[in-house]
């Protein structure tokens, strides 16, 4: 039988979380013994190959491609997990919402203390994906079954949570592996 | 009065002995005179009450009477709770911006007026209604709010716009208002004529310890609508340790919808000043202090002279009526413009000078409330009831009302319904009398308890009004055909996300969620399983939050999803599967799609 899948991907996060995957350390070696992984940065899949047992996905939707991204997840993920303050809170890329997008666009590229454009050029390649109002959490875009706090998450909650998830077991966290902070 | 602020604020902090606790009265008479408390005059107070300056900051910025920022001379504050919206309120707001030429939260350019929005102010039985100043103005249309500000540009002061006065004691040159007391039923116990003096001379003949079981004999209940015991109350009172005692009386009624209070201080006073005296013996108290919510100012002058009077008569002062060692005296404390206030540990924060915080519990008021001191806490209904019951005694008033709930209660009626007013009727009484009573036979929803009881529908007309079931500090607030439930509820938490003091997480931050899902599923992209997450917020709300306000906030939807579900099921859509159909990608992208000039590449 063919083992199932797991896809991952990081929308607006920082790669923290997918850090926090790699902890698992050497046991990643167990567990791809029973899993494969599909789209996914770890194997670099950019598509979607199959359908997938489990979706983990880090950080929440700045931008079109977020949510177009967050979208396909939904699609071919059967469990969907936010792993993650970003992808369930929005957190820290979402500090921006009270401020409208104009002008954080202009902090960016005119005002900031830092900031050297001596051209005042706002990049705007087709490529770049455009940006939304505000940055969203990932439960009001598309529907998510479980949600794995902590920035990033304790490496042994998502540990388990694949390993029960897999297997169709009650998730059990201990208390010292979740985090809120 | 001085125009040197530095001198005035000192004459000011100087009136009340520069002690730090009546801060309170200092920074309102500050904003009276000086139409703001800015930066400088948070200095001097300061410096003379030997205060932090972020301690009077704090307050001034709590307060909605109170600001940094200058005011007008005349601050026209127009009553936005859902009963006045439903009565015209839109079009007098509208009607005073075009003549004033401001907006809500404005000021006139020649500094002269100000226009604000306030919740219930306490006269929804005479809706669409505002304070001009101290001044009431009801029954307000387009007409006479153009009318009004010609009046005031032309330089009439606020009290000379009051053309007709109201029935009652309304009339009486110390109150001179246009409000109706609008009394539509009188009952034995709150409205019945009474002897001044009566109640306390029964209870000096006997010992506090006397006059407690009495009250708890006749098993009276706070009438505020939490329905806590009083004769208990004032047992752990008079049990605490404690080397002064203090008997508080809460006139803070800003739950939208009540309007009794209003009716009680202007019509029986006595009766309720009577019923703090009692208290004061009971629980050996020498100090009691009637805090009376900002919006009722202008009752301020009437209920002074009336303790005057009973000072005069040797009701109130040393040695009352004649009990040698029975000291006892009564002051008023002003709010200023704060619900969570009618909570009465914040109450008693307010009282001493604070931001109107709620304090964490236990130890409860009757161990350490007021100052620290052992302190009882009622509302003005119910020291009414108590001193009707030292004359009547403690059997009859028992059998009055329903089992659980003995006694009368006031009513106070707004909405959709022929005659608003205050009605006193028998605990006991069915939704469906009351709305005979009112004349409200095509009722679709009766509020009751104010936004933080509940919504009831035809299906709970029968349901009685009392502690048992429906318990109430006196709200009725009657909806009829065509009114929406969710838009009333919206209201509702709109009310409650500014009220909330913002101590804490859940109240703060839990009310503006549960609005924002609540306006989703209004505006038609909500999905069914919205409903649940709904629910399990305001429950979250509920049990997490610190004092009544956020346990009670979740209310109006709770009750209406309970009671009025078909209105909700009707408005949402089950989503595409796994997507979220609140979630609109075009108007989320509007902005981005704007600042770059090109239209999306994905949708």
């Amino acid at each position: 039988m063919a083992k199932p899948k797991i896809a991952t991907t990081s929308l607006a996060g920082c790669f923290g979380c997918h850090m926090s995957i790699l902890d698992i350390d050497e046991r990643l070696v167990d567990l791809i013994e029973v899993i494969d992984f599909d789209k996914s940065p770890i194997d670099d899949i950019k598509t979607f190959t199959d359908r997938c047992a489990v979706g983990l996905v880090e950080g929440g939707c700045a931008n079109e491609e977020n949510v177009d991204v967050l979208r396909s997840f939904r699609e071919y993920c059967d469990i969907l997990v936010a792993l993650g303050g970003c992808a369930i809170n929005g957190d820290i890329p979402s500090l921006r919402n009270t401020v409208p997008l104009e002008e954080c666009i202009r902090e960016a590229y005119f005002d900031g203390p830092s900031v050297y454009n001596p051209d005042g050029v706002i990049p705007n390649d087709k490529e770049l994906p455009l940006l939304l109002d505000k940055v969203y959490p990932c439960s009001e875009v598309v529907k998510i079954d479980y949600s794995i706090p902590g920035c990033p998450p304790h490496a042994e909650a998502i540990w388990i949570v694949l390993n029960a998830l897999l297997k169709g077991e009650p998730i059990e966290i201990p208390y010292e592996y979740m985090r809120y902070d | 009065m001085s125009s040197d602020p530095r001198k005035g604020v000192k004459d000011i902090c100087s009136r009340v002995a520069n002690d730090r606790t009546r801060l309170m009265d200092v920074v309102r008479d500050v904003q009276a005179t000086y139409g703001c408390v800015n930066d400088d005059a948070i200095d001097l107070i300061a410096e003379h009450l030997s205060m932090h300056r972020v301690e009077v900051e704090g307050v001034v910025t709590f307060y909605a009477f109170l600001g940094e920022e200058k005011k007008g001379d005349v601050v026209i504050r127009v009553c936005d709770d859902v009963i006045d919206e439903f009565k015209g309120s839109d079009q007098v707001v509208r009607a005073f911006c075009r003549e004033l030429k401001i907006k809500i939260g404005e000021t006139t350019p020649d500094g002269r007026i100000s226009l604000d929005s306030t919740p219930c102010i306490g006269m929804s039985d005479q809706a669409p209604a505002a304070l001009i100043n101290d001044t009431v103005i009801t029954s307000l249309d387009a007409c006479r709010a153009r009318e009004i500000v010609q009046a005031l540009k032309k330089g009439s002061a606020p009290e000379s716009l009051v053309t007709t006065l109201g029935d009652g004691n309304n009339s009486d040159a110390l109150i001179g208002a246009m409000v109706n007391n609008n009394i539509r039923c009188r009952g034995e116990v709150i409205f019945a004529p009474f002897a001044d003096g009566v109640a306390i001379e029964k209870s000096l003949a006997m010992r506090p310890a006397e006059v407690i079981r009495d009250i708890k004999t006749s098993r009276l209940r706070g009438r505020g609508g939490a329905g806590f015991p009083t004769g208990m109350k004032w047992d752990f009172t008079r049990q605490a340790d404690g080397e002064r005692k203090f008997v508080l009386c809460n006139g803070d009624e800003g739950e939208p919808g009540t309007f009794k209070d209003r009716v009680i201080l202007t019509e029986c006073p006595g009766l309720m000043f009577e019923g703090m005296t009692v208290a004061g013996y009971a629980i050996g108290a020498e100090t009691g202090i009637l805090y009376l919510r900002g919006e009722y100012a202008y009752l301020r002058k009437w209920l002074e002279s009336e303790l005057e009077k009973r000072r005069s008569q040797g009701l109130l002062g040393p040695s009352v009526c004649g009990k040698d060692g029975f000291n006892f005296d009564i002051r008023i404390q002003m709010g200023a413009g704060a619900y969570v206030c009618g909570e009465e540990t914040s109450l008693i924060s307010s009282c001493e000078g604070q931001r109107g915080d709620p304090k964490t519990r236990p130890p409860f008021p009757a161990q350490r409330g007021y100052l620290g001191y052992p302190t009882t806490v009622n509302n003005v209904e119910t020291f009414c009831c108590a001193a009707r019951i030292l004359d009547k005694g403690a059997g009859w008033f028992a059998k009055l009302g329903s089992d659980e709930s003995p006694g009368t209660k006031l009513l106070s009626v707004s909405g959709d319904c022929r005659t608003p007013g205050v009605f006193e009727v028998p605990f006991g009484i069915s939704v469906r009398e009351v709305l005979g009573l009112v004349g409200a036979s095509n009722a679709i929803a009766v509020q009751i308890g104010g936004p933080a009881g509940e919504m009831v529908g035809p299906d709970g007309f029968d349901r009685a009004i009392g502690y048992e079931d429906l318990g109430t500090g006196g709200s009725v607030m009657v909806f009829g055909p065509g009114r929406d439930m969710l838009r009333i509820a919206s209201r509702f938490m709109d009310f409650f996300i500014d009220e909330s003091c913002g101590y804490c997480t859940p109240c703060r931050v839990g009310n503006v969620l549960i609005r924002e899902r609540l306006d989703i599923i209004r505006d038609g992209r909500g999905a069914p399983e919205d409903l649940d997450y709904l629910q399990e917020l305001c429950e979250t709300v509920k049990v997490c939050s610190r004092c009544g306000l956020g346990q009670t906030s979740p209310n109006p939807v709770l009750t209406t999803l309970k009671n009025f579900r078909n209105q909700y099921e009707s408005r949402v859509h089950a989503a595409a599967p796994g997507l979220r159909s609140s979630f609109d990608i075009r108007a989320a992208l509007a902005a981005g799609e704007d600042i770059a000039g090109r239209p999306s590449e994905h949708f």
